[in-house]
């Protein structure tokens, strides 16, 4: 059976179709959410964050004490970001972010979380191993590196701002967010030049 | 509750599937599903995020693991919409076999039927100042509520440290029931993997709120 014809689809177009016949909901509606999240919000937005952090200590500062007022003043749409709290990644200290329970995530800075943030593999595993999970996912720490992983259980939601990479002193804050990947604001991986 | 959605911890579960990049939504009833969700909220079908997060929990189990994500959110808001009375589950399902649907194809809402009687731990009483303060040792509760919780079995009944405070949220436990409960205080508690019976040594951190935590007096 193909992703065309699956009983989730035809369900899901069964009741699309009662609520338009009912006044509440319109095709308008499903094509705003598909503007809104693929062009307007993403990853691009905490890419910004992290690397406005990366070239001014007086930003970062004030991102690592209050991320809510820094991220308000931004302005981002999407939601998801009642309280934001940001925590910066060291040789000594590395950290990751996962909801075990649904799958909580910083829409207005990081979009719409990925598959495999929401699937059982990652929720399940990453609070009881998450030095291994990290390695499989391509990110060996160093043994020495104290990993603290960030399970977002109520309304606050969590962004990592990750190591900004060696040889990346001469690039501009545009070239630097343009460097910032998603993962590495979830926790999973290093920023690579 | 004790769902299949309450993950950390369990095993069975294989590789992390880690591709690349992804389209925002893979398929176009993906974003259907998304903007059901904002429709039934505009239409009063639910109040809270508590409420809609409790109705995914509530979808069959099989379902919740093998619909994939917008798969659990259409469970989640079917139910919404049939325990409001906005549309029926008959309704639905002969609107559903005229567009190719099969008698026995696995529905995920259970409408009512899923519906606990009680709520989550109960709430505590209205406080101006959080009980606890940075520093405190505190145990989780051992509670296995009927209802809504956002403490996850495998953080039940374990030691952990205050690290931070966050003032006062609508408490979910008493929300996702529509339950009248005032604002509870809320706490990120430090847990050391060893505290959890984990094998890795990492520091473990949740949001808990006050009704879940008991002090530890120390020696």
């Amino acid at each position: 059976m193909t992703d065309h014809d699956s009983p989730q689809k035809i369900r899901a177009e069964a009741i699309e179709s009662l609520l338009i016949d009912k006044g509440l909901l319109s095709a308008a509606d499903v094509d705003a959410v598909i503007t809104t999240y693929t062009d307007r919000v993403g990853p691009m937005n905490g890419a910004q964050l992290v690397a406005k952090a990366w070239i001014d200590p007086k930003f970062k500062a004030q991102l690592l004490s209050d991320a809510t007022s820094v991220v308000n003043a931004f302005g981002f749409e999407g939601g998801q970001v009642d309280k934001l709290v940001v925590k910066a990644c060291s040789p000594q200290d590395h950290h990751v972010v996962v909801c075990t329970l649904c799958s909580c995530y910083p829409w207005a800075v990081l979009g719409l979380p990925p598959a495999w943030y929401k699937d059982p593999a990652y929720r399940s595993r990453i609070v009881q191993e998450p030095r291994l999970v990290l390695s499989e996912m391509g990110l060996s720490l160093p043994s020495e590196t104290r990993i603290h992983v960030w399970d977002s259980s109520a309304e606050i939601r969590y962004l990592v701002l990750p190591e900004r990479p060696a040889g990346s002193e001469g690039l501009s804050e545009s070239e630097l967010a343009a460097l910032v990947s998603r993962d590495s604001m979830i926790g999973v991986a290093r920023v690579m030049i | 509750m004790d769902g299949i959605h309450d993950l950390g911890g369990k095993s069975g579960f294989g590789r992390v599937n880690h591709v690349g990049e992804e389209p925002v939504f893979k398929a176009r009833w993906h974003a259907k599903v998304f903007a059901m969700v904002n429709a039934a909220a505009r239409a009063g079908a639910y109040q809270s995020v508590d409420q809609f997060r409790h109705a995914v929990e509530r979808i069959h189990s099989e379902a919740y693991l093998n619909h994939g994500y917008y798969g659990r959110w259409l469970g989640g808001v079917e139910t919404l919409l049939v325990e409001a009375g906005l549309l029926s589950t008959v309704e639905i399902s002969r609107r559903a076999l005229k567009l190719g649907a099969d008698n026995d194809d696995l529905v995920a809402a259970q409408p009512q039927a899923s519906m606990p009687k009680e709520g989550g731990i109960p709430a505590g009483p209205e406080l101006e100042q959080p009980k606890f303060s940075l520093g405190d040792r505190v145990r989780s509760s051992n509670l296995t509520p009927v209802g809504h919780t956002r403490l996850p079995c495998y953080a039940r009944d374990k030691t952990g440290e205050i690290t931070a405070l966050h003032d006062r949220w609508p408490y979910p436990d008493a929300q996702a029931h529509g339950i009248d409960a005032p604002p509870q205080f809320l706490y990120t508690v430090t847990f050391d993997s060893a505290a959890l019976g984990f094998p890795e040594s990492f520091a473990l951190n949740l949001d808990l709120f006050e009704p879940y935590l008991t002090i530890v007096e120390s020696d």
